[in-house]
């Protein structure tokens, strides 16, 4: 065993952290959806995400013990505490924008949870299971958005462009492991990331082709987020996020 | 042992009055999430599998049951959530799937077959998806091209 306690721990709270800040990003659109449909197709992914990240937080806090609990994970870290991805922390744009973060995501966490079904570690195993069935609808909602307004009208077209072209520099960190990752990667606990990154780009170049999208051009990529190194829209997520609990803290609906 | 046998055989029918709070037609048992009962001495354990990980209706379930146990006498109540493996509509009772027809839901097919879904008012197959989402994780939003229903599908999962 090359990894730690630590490891273990860090990288749960990866995945909690990055489901989590997803679900406020899209949270922001309850009520605003373009149609009632999309409006709660949006909302329904977004209660399954909330649900694999309270499933994530409870085992980090069974790790870590003491008086850690779910909550306390998600209300009373800093920042640099956080180490979700910084393609999910961006914001929501137009729905162009929103849809292309989800596809970019969710096609990302099908590969990865489809490789940490067989990780020696049960617990995260079990929760990526069931969480792989939801998240085949995400993909296949996300795709359908994806090729609908890219191959829609000329104004749906250029926004569609447009939100690839500025996410695109947020997909890189995606593959690259962090120190965490690595110990973990020896130990067939964590799959390596970097392997995902053929079937992803695959799936991403397939739906966009049909999009009549094009892929940026090599991009610098910007990386961070898993490391706690994030932009500045997380303060402002968090924030808003963590007011209640900060302000009043221990209450209960 | 034929006692703790019988003692869980009460159990299972005391669940099937407890129901999903979403869908009051189906019971816990219907659903297909009651995984085991432990009945051992005065304690019991009954040990539940989440449909879909952010279903809020999961925490209400747990409360029911307890209460359901509680107001039939049992005092120590442990109810463990399981997730491994992942819970699928396969495991929804036959009876289930009758009663969410007769409600108005089309009810989740094989989920190894992919079959029309049919329109629980008029029995068409002949319908359309309108979204793969709708008002609960586990429904999704049809209408009948004959009798132009719209409908909820409990989706296969």
């Amino acid at each position: 065993m090359n990894s730690t306690k630590t490891d273990l721990t860090h990288y749960t709270l990866h995945l909690a952290d990055t489901n989590l800040i997803l679900t406020q990003r899209n949270g922001e659109w309850c009520g605003h959806g373009p149609i009632l449909e999309q409006d709660i197709a949006i909302t329904n992914i977004t209660l399954d995400l909330i649900g694999q990240s309270r499933n994530f937080y409870q085992y980090a806090a069974a790790q870590i013990g003491g008086d850690t609990t779910e909550d306390s994970l998600a209300y009373f870290r800093k920042e640099r505490e956080f180490k979700n991805l910084l393609l999910v922390e961006q914001q929501n744009g137009d729905w162009a924008q929103t849809i292309t973060r989800q596809f970019f995501y969710s096609v990302y966490q099908y590969f990865l949870y489809e490789r940490l079904q067989q990780s020696k570690d049960e617990q995260l195993a079990g929760i990526s299971a069931k969480a792989l069935k939801e998240v085949t609808y995400h993909v296949t909602w996300s795709s359908e958005w994806v090729i609908r307004l890219g191959d829609g009208t000329a104004e749906s077209h250029d926004r569609m462009q447009k939100a690839i072209d500025e996410l695109w520099r947020y997909t890189g960190e995606m593959f690259e492991p962090a120190d965490y990752e690595t110990a973990m990667i020896d130990d067939g606990i964590a799959p390596d990331p970097a392997t995902l990154k053929e079937s992803w780009m695959n799936k991403v170049t397939d739906v966009l082709g049909e999009a009549t999208l094009a892929i940026p051009e090599k991009t610098f990529m910007q990386s961070g987020g898993k490391n706690g190194i994030h932009s500045e829209q997380l303060g402002y997520i968090l924030t808003e996020l963590q007011y209640v609990q900060r302000a009043y803290p221990g209450a209960e609906w | 042992m034929v006692n703790t046998e019988t003692n869980t055989d009460k159990i299972r029918s005391l669940l099937e009055t407890v129901s999903d709070p979403e869908i009051p037609v189906l019971s816990v048992i219907d659903l297909g999430i009651i995984r085991d009962i432990i009945s051992n001495g005065d304690e019991t354990e009954v040990i539940i599998t989440p449909t879909y990980s952010g279903c809020p209706a999961m925490d209400a379930i747990s409360m029911d049951i307890r209460l359901k146990l509680i107001e039939h006498g049992y005092k120590k109540i442990k109810i463990t959530s399981v997730l491994s493996p992942p819970w699928t509509t396969d495991w929804m009772t036959e009876a289930g799937k009758r009663k969410l027809k007769e409600y108005g839901i089309a009810p989740p097919g094989n989920s190894a077959l992919s079959a029309a879904v049919a329109c629980p008012q008029c029995g068409s197959a002949d319908t359309k998806l309108l979204s793969q989402f709708g008002s609960t994780s586990c429904k999704a939003l049809y209408q009948c091209n004959d009798c132009k229903e719209p409908f909820d599908h409990f989706k296969c999962h």
